[in-house]
């Protein structure tokens, strides 16, 4: 049963791939809904059994790479973190895959769709059940490769050609990091095991790895590269960029790539890896840092943007910020709270935004929409749940999990804890609630309230999604509503015993109970500060002074900020043309096809016919000359034997001559 | 051991003066094979001598042949000199450069 959860996943894509033609859509749909929701209902039977009963699986199927000391074998191991990225990532697979079955029934090439989800899915399963860190790999690797097929499905596209290279390479960056982690593992454990590395990791705390006469811990060494993998498939600051591009591909691909699953799979990596970070302080700051960075920039990015799907996108952006601060605090079972909650509202926005898209023959400027609300009315209903659940609104699913995080961040400002980076993110997280607010409900106040700006056709033909994509978008919203009540015992409850060995976090790091006992009127700032957002965006949209802001006060400002804060452009600018520029003039031009040219086949091909030539006129033809040039070798000849000059004086006075 | 020393002195005197004489004449080419000859001579001299200095019979055959051959040698010279005489009408060595490298 637990393999089947990974296996129909590949077997759909399989089939719907290269059977596709013959099955048509119909069949295609068919195969793919089925093998996903089998799949589903599996991973809810594993949930029940390892997470609720308490039984963990480890399956080792068969040896894959033995040499020397290292051994890796094909092995899944399902304990209570694995189940629960299991049902996660099945549920919001299955839903997005009956989404889709409607979204793109008019595209020839669904069965081809069909099978790059489900490939998608797959690789995801086989990222989060691997037990140990090559074969976490081939999953990692295969989501990117997955998402870059998936944003490139409309190939003749430019832009979509364009953002998949840019999301494929810039993962790529990340991979390199998580790549030399794996090294670094293995140099140090001499074991790429899960449960090697974890259960050695206290041992190697003052273990330190000598690089270039610099002396690093190498836990530290392992947590940054292992980070820096998250940076990049995670979109932290610094390698975000490819995140609001990859919204070119379809929207289910948006909901399934950038909410719930492949986003996800760097904070899965960092939750996973607690038993090991948790011992390098500097790797928890960084964390910390690089995380209430990405919320804040990301939130305050998302403010301006005018796309639908982009303000969705950038604050997928800041909510895995959130994950990734809140697991360099320590509570990786709040983040990883948050990361299933975040599933389920955010794949809600992004559906729900595909419908809007739908309704509106794929119109995606915001800025073209409008009175929405009188023509999709279940649409509006949902994605207001969405947001509210965004803004971290009571009792909806975004407030259980997000305003734990910043109680946890609250506590830290008490002066004897001396985490003075926790302050840092405290007080960037906050503000980032109140910019998430905000755009969350410009997006509302634009597309649904504000007076309408598309044009008349459009408005004619815009109508709700039929059933087929109505009823993911109900059963998210129902997750939406639901999953943060009845999960926030089980994950974070105090004293739960539901994760078992799968995180570790150690005695001192453990905020829990003063995050219970905080003091109230701190408890009600994250929820002050989303009224304030929730109530200025209304103030802006209702009284019509957003233009007269834009126009008059902050132009500038929101110009930087709708251009993403010039990150593009700076990197555009600043490394990726010098490189290009440098690969082409200094590498190609002057190296390749130049100076090492020059040296051997060009330069080689150039003197030898001079030298030729110059050989050829000694012989003049003079009957003497010849002569002289006989008598003259024979004198060297007689001068090298009888003199025994050194040969080196001898060719030197000879190359003289020449 | 004067003697030895005095004759072959004479022989190599006589063998450098036959390559100077190869050298440094431009024109004739009558001059150079007579040089040739004078070069088979004092080497054949030489031979002699060695092998009445060393009491042995083979320098004698030595030069014997080289006599023959030298003979030989001289005779298909001055025939190809004729030939080449009949087709250019000079027998310059300069003008001999027919053959550029």
């Amino acid at each position: 049963m637990y393999l089947l959860i990974l296996w129909l996943p590949l077997l759909g894509s399989i089939f719907t791939g290269f059977f596709g033609r013959f099955l048509g859509h119909k069949g295609a749909s068919i195969i793919s809904i089925v093998c996903v929701f089998v799949t589903f209902f599996l991973s809810i039977v594993a949930f029940f059994e390892v997470g609720l009963s308490g039984v963990n699986y480890c399956i080792t199927i068969s040896p894959w790479i033995e040499v020397g000391l290292l051994k890796i074998s094909w092995s899944f191991l399902f304990d209570s973190l694995t189940v629960i990225m299991l049902v996660v990532i099945t549920t919001i697979s299955g839903l997005v895959h009956l989404y889709s079955v409607e979204y793109m029934q008019k595209d020839p090439h669904l069965p081809r769709f069909m099978s790059f989800l489900e490939i998608f899915t797959f690789f995801m399963l086989i990222l989060v059940t691997s037990d140990n860190l090559v074969q976490m790999f081939v999953g990692w690797e295969g989501v990117g490769l997955a998402s870059y097929l998936l944003i490139n499905f409309w190939f003749t596209r430019l832009a979509a050609n364009q953002s998949a290279i840019k999301a494929l390479i810039v993962n790529r960056i990340g991979d390199f990091g998580l790549s030399l982690g794996i090294l670094t593992a293995f140099y140090t454990f001499r074991s790429i095991d899960y449960f090697t590395i974890f259960s050695l990791s206290p041992l190697f705390v003052d273990y330190t790895l000598n690089f270039g006469g610099f002396y690093f811990s190498s836990i530290t060494l392992i947590g940054i590269f292992l980070f820096i993998g998250a940076i990049g498939k995670s979109a932290q600051l610094g390698l975000h960029t490819w995140l609001p591009d990859a919204m070119e591909g379809p929207t289910p691909v948006s909901a399934l790539i950038h909410a719930a699953t492949m986003v996800t799979a760097g904070v899965f990596l960092l939750i996973r890896f607690s038993p090991l970070i948790e011992f390098s302080p500097v790797v928890l700051n960084v964390l910390i840092i690089f995380g209430s960075l990405t919320a804040f920039f990301a939130s305050l990015s998302g403010v301006f943007q005018n796309d639908l799907k982009r303000v969705i996108a950038y604050s997928t952006c800041s909510q895995l910020g959130y994950m990734i601060f809140s697991c360099g605090v320590s509570c990786y079972s709040v983040s990883m709270f948050h990361l299933a909650n975040h599933a389920f509202f955010k794949a809600l926005l992004f559906l729900s935004a595909g419908s809007i898209i739908h309704a509106l023959s794929d119109e995606q400027d915001m800025r073209r929409m409008g009175s929405l609300v009188r023509f999709l009315p279940l649409t509006y209903s949902l994605m207001l749940i969405g947001s509210l659940a965004l803004a971290g609104f009571p009792f909806l699913t975004g407030f259980y999990s997000k305003d734990f995080i910043l109680e946890l961040m609250q506590v830290t400002l008490n002066t004897n804890l001396g985490k003075i980076q926790g302050v840092f993110a405290c007080w960037l997280g906050s503000l980032s609630v109140f910019f998430t607010a905000f755009y969350s409900f410009r997006l509302i106040y634009l597309t649904f309230l504000n007076s309408i700006n598309t044009t008349r056709i459009n408005i004619l033909k815009s109508h709700e999604p039929s059933l087929l994509m109505v009823l993911p978008l109900i059963f998210l919203g129902l997750g939406s509503m639901f999953i943060g009540y009845l999960g926030t015992d089980l994950f974070i409850g105090l004293g739960t015993d539901f994760w078992k060995s799968s995180i570790i976090i150690l005695p001192q790091h453990s905020y829990f109970i003063e995050a219970e006992w905080l003091d109230i009127n701190f408890k009600w700032l994250p929820f002050m500060f989303s009224v304030l957002g929730i109530a200025f965006a209304t103030l802006v949209n209702i009284t019509k002074t957003y233009g007269y802001l834009y126009n008059v006060f902050y132009r500038e400002l929101c110009f930087l900020i709708n251009k993403k804060w010039y990150w593009d452009i700076l990197y555009n600018r600043f490394l990726v043309f010098p490189s290009l520029n440098f690969g082409y003039f200094i590498a190609f031009k002057n190296l390749d096809r130049g100076f090492i040219e020059l040296l051997v086949p060009y330069g080689l091909s150039k003197l030898i016919p001079k030298g030729a030539v110059l050989f050829s006129k000694l012989q003049t033809g003079q009957l003497n000359h010849y002569l002289f040039f006989i008598v003259f070798g024979v004198c060297l000849f007689l001068i090298i034997i009888l003199n025994q000059i050194q040969l080196l004086i001898f060719y030197s006075v000879l190359i003289f001559f020449i | 051991m004067l003697i030895y020393t005095n004759i072959t002195n004479t022989s190599i005197l006589l063998f450098l003066i036959s390559v100077l004489g190869i050298f440094l004449n431009q024109k004739n080419i009558l001059v150079m094979l007579m040089s040739l000859e004078m070069m088979f001579l004092s080497v054949s001299f030489n031979l002699i001598f060695a092998s009445v200095y060393l009491d042995d019979i083979t320098g004698q055959i030595f030069s014997l042949l080289i006599l023959t051959v030298a003979a030989a040698e001289s005779s298909i010279g001055l025939a190809i000199l004729v030939i080449y005489y009949r087709i250019r009408n000079v027998i310059t060595a300069e003008l001999m450069h027919l053959m550029k490298g």
